[in-house]
């Protein structure tokens, strides 16, 4: 049964039938949930978050041809468990932004580009984004983040040096950023 | 419309089940992948989810009356081989399981007419053989049935 699944799946990929893989991935904070599109990584489901939900949204938002499918996020995979070892420093993973539009898109651009080990203000995203006074917005957009530690959201710091926020609860931030060198 | 691979969680194993009854076991996985690639291709215009699982039913099916049809039109090595029961080394659940064993004409009648409801004379176009024979298979499938739960 498992290999007739199997099958289906591969077949689906050949025949663009594929619209979203996903899969689940270990980290050192639990399991992370990982899906992609032909184009590329479009949302990381981290360990707090509800994987039925985010399947469901997916196929709301994304295309309801959603399968289970390990071998198109094996890259994915590779990258992040280096990423967790401390062993790799910028992803080179193609993404996909389709579940970002407009301003948030472009925060998270702007998050895209902030070096390794590195953090940046609510207010600088704003800026970079377009809008400087649109703080409180670059908070949304880090928040709203659909592909969390990949789009280095926990980069992002408030102005007063507090931590701000984390869709996978402010622990795992902290952890992050001393992952990466960056805490203070 | 639910994530796709809710579905096949759901859904695989019977429909697996229904094809091994109607085709046997060792083309069931072919009318498989050919049924789940034909709803995965509908499943984004489809726009009733009300009943998933008689939708995906419908479609193995079709597969499946395709499949006796293309069967039907390859030449017959000899009239009548001997009809060795399939074994079935994964226990299926309940009857399935026992239509599983029964020989292909028998096998694949039941499953038509049973599981897929369809009328006699559509069994016998789906088999390439007479209605009579249709029915008599039908019969002899359902009486062994029969002494199989007794």
């Amino acid at each position: 049964m498992k290999n007739a699944i199997d099958r289906l799946a591969a077949r689906a990929a050949t025949e663009g039938l594929l619209d979203v893989a996903y899969t689940s991935a270990d980290s050192p904070f639990g399991p992370l949930l990982l899906a992609t599109t032909p184009r590329g990584l479009v949302r990381v489901g981290l360990p707090n978050q509800d994987a039925e939900e985010l399947l469901d949204e997916l196929a709301a938002r994304v295309s309801p041809r959603v399968l289970e499918a390990a071998a198109p996020l094996d890259e994915a995979r590779r990258e992040l468990d280096l990423y967790f070892e401390g062993k790799l420093t910028e992803f080179e993973l193609p993404l996909d932004w389709q579940l970002s539009r407009d301003f948030r898109r472009r925060a998270l651009r702007a998050i895209a580009r902030i070096p390794y080990g590195q953090t940046r203000t609510y207010t600088e995203i704003a800026t970079s984004a377009g809008n400087e006074r649109a703080v409180r917005a670059a908070g949304t957009a880090c928040g709203t983040n659909p592909i969390p530690v990949v789009v280095p959201c926990h980069r992002v710091l408030r102005s007063s040096g507090g931590l701000g926020g984390y869709g996978g609860g402010l622990p795992m931030k902290e952890a992050l950023l001393q992952l990466e060198g960056a805490a203070g | 419309m639910p994530p796709f691979q809710t579905l096949i969680d759901q859904h695989a194993a019977e429909v697996m089940a229904v094809l091994r009854g109607a085709v046997g076991r060792s083309d069931a996985d072919d009318c498989f992948q050919e049924t789940f690639i034909a709803a995965l291709r509908a499943y984004p215009k489809l726009h009733d989810d009300g009943n998933l699982r008689g939708w995906l039913l419908t479609i193995a099916h079709r597969k499946a009356i395709d499949h006796h049809r293309a069967r039907g039109r390859r030449p017959l090595p000899v009239e009548r081989v001997p009809e060795t029961p399939v074994s079935d080394p994964e226990p299926l659940d309940g009857i399935w399981e026992l239509v599983g064993a029964l020989p292909p004409k028998q096998r694949a009648a039941v499953t038509l007419r049973y599981a897929s409801d369809l009328p006699h004379a559509e069994i016998a176009a789906a088999l390439g053989c007479s209605p009579e024979a249709a029915r008599r298979s039908l019969h002899e499938g359902i009486k062994r049935l029969r002494e199989e739960l007794a």
